[in-house]
């Protein structure tokens, strides 16, 4: 729509930017990816969770993360944690369901390793999955790629 | 039932709630549910809350942002707010306005901090370009540098929600609980808070105005439905939301560990030592007055003869002498060397 264009246009001008397409953030191969951007790395019945490079980027400098106690139980789908931004608290929402058996405490002293290494000390939380078949709702790492260009494209 | 507005074509509604004279509290926990609980798109406009609070962002810690003592003698509420963002003392002054939206609601807009922030920044800039020098300005709003709001966030799954606290008026006497927040923006370059900020009301000629330009600003995206405070039920609930009012011993003891770390130590290892020395302390390197009285220490391991330091200085310096003396508080049981 006209518009849509015209008040990007005319946001870029206010604030001095110019507007032209990203570059690609890494994915990675093995991983399992969800439509809000966090990613599964699965290994037997446990799953270490975290956001992906393409998250980390559109969120800005990650200064606090809200982190869940352990014991408390994941539901695919829905948010267990938040990390806050400038200015912006934003949810984390699980890949999958199942009991929280680790969190990463590093990211309390740390909570810059989300923007620096977001695929391995970035890590948030490990969950005990109690349905392997919920990883089949979840995009592979093609997938998910071809997923950001297109959220990218419409914006 | 409030009365329907006619829908218009094509765009999606939004409710439009103005309250005077609630407690920012009970405004924040309302927030907090629609954000979570509704499906709708809101808009909030209040002012009139008319005690002093301290709001603080939800990673916010007291002993960092607030001035305890005062806070504590003169029994001022601290709230730790569930949006990010930094710490506002909000008075009768103040004026709230809160954008919730689905992330479909605006065409184009991803529900990211920055693009929100951009597009947010892009409707009250239409509202206040004709009364001012408006910018947004690292995600304050600002009439030249002096600014005049505060922007917060919180993102979830599809929704998202954007306040803004505007300063219509203050009372300068409010920003002595707050601290110099060692977050600031870079435009802020360390002024105190009565030289950063400036009131709305000497730029815009009535609230009014502003109120009403807002919302046909608004009417530009939305279909705006005027909505009853009374069709919302009660406000005193709070669901396992994340806004929380402060407890007096939670400041209490933030006040305590400010005074348990140096000030002991001093007494222990210190002061014992004291009873016979004479000493003048004076701190001339003031940080917050940044640009104008530098001091610049030199450090060099070269041998360098004072005469030919003072050859490549301009003939127009002056020369003092003074003495310093660095005290280190060594704690026990560590090795001088180690340290």
């Amino acid at each position: 729509m006209a518009s849509r264009l015209m008040w990007a246009s005319q946001a870029a001008s206010f604030l001095r930017i110019s507007l032209f397409s990203r570059a690609f953030s890494t994915v990675i191969k093995d991983l399992k990816y969800s439509d809000t951007h966090e990613w599964a790395k699965v290994d037997g019945s446990s799953v270490t969770i975290g956001i992906t490079d393409h998250a980390q980027d559109h969120l800005g400098d990650v200064v606090y993360v809200e982190l869940p106690e352990v014991g408390a139980n994941a539901k695919q789908g829905k948010n267990f944690g938040s990390v806050e931004s400038v200015k912006a608290t934003s949810d984390v929402n699980s890949p999958v369901s199942g009991e929280i058996v680790e969190v990463n405490s590093e990211l309390n002293g740390s909570p810059g390793l989300i923007n620096g290494s977001p695929f391995e000390k970035g890590w948030i939380i490990k969950v005990k999955m109690s349905d392997a078949g919920e990883l089949n709702s979840l995009m592979d790492s093609e997938q998910y790629s071809k997923f950001c260009e297109e959220e990218d494209a419409k914006h | 039932m409030a009365l329907p507005q006619a829908i218009k074509a094509g765009l999606p509604c939004m409710n439009l709630l103005r309250m005077t004279a609630v407690p920012i509290l009970k405004q924040l926990y309302l927030e907090e549910r629609l954000l979570r609980s509704s499906a709708e798109n809101w808009c909030i406009i209040s002012h009139g809350t008319s005690l002093p609070t301290i709001v603080m962002g939800i990673s916010g810690r007291p002993s960092e942002l607030v001035e305890l003592k005062p806070v504590l003698r003169d029994q001022i509420p601290v709230i730790r707010r569930f949006s990010g963002g930094g710490t506002v003392i909000i008075d009768n002054g103040t004026l709230f306005v809160s954008l919730i939206c689905n992330k479909n609601a605006i065409p184009g807009l991803q529900p990211y901090p920055h693009p929100i922030m951009s597009w947010t920044g892009q409707l009250y800039g239409q509202v206040l370009c004709e009364f001012g020098d408006f910018h947004l300005r690292e995600n304050d709003y600002a009439f030249n540098s002096h600014k005049f709001g505060g922007n917060a966030q919180s993102i979830i799954k599809d929704r998202w929600i954007h306040h803004t606290s505007f300063l219509w008026d203050y009372d300068a006497k409010n920003m002595e609980y707050l601290k110099l927040p060692s977050r600031a923006p870079k435009y802020r370059s360390a002024r105190s808070h009565v030289e950063f900020l400036c009131r709305m009301k000497d730029y815009v000629p009535s609230r009014t105005s502003f109120i009403e330009g807002t919302i046909k600003s608004l009417g530009g995206h939305f279909s705006i439905r005027p909505f009853d405070l009374d069709e919302l039920g009660s406000l005193s609930s709070s669901l396992s939301g994340s806004t929380k009012l402060l407890t007096r011993q939670e400041l209490e003891e933030a006040y305590t560990s400010q005074c348990v770390a140096v000030y002991p130590m001093y007494k222990a290892f210190i002061e014992p030592d004291l009873q016979t020395a004479h000493i003048k302390f004076s701190n001339k390197f003031n940080p917050f007055t940044g640009f104008q009285n530098p001091t610049y220490i030199l450090k060099s391991p070269r041998n360098v003869p004072v005469g030919q330091i003072k050859s490549v200085l301009s003939q127009e310096h002056k020369e003092s002498t003074e003495e310093t003396y660095d005290i280190y508080l060594l704690p026990p049981g560590e090795d001088l060397e180690a340290c």
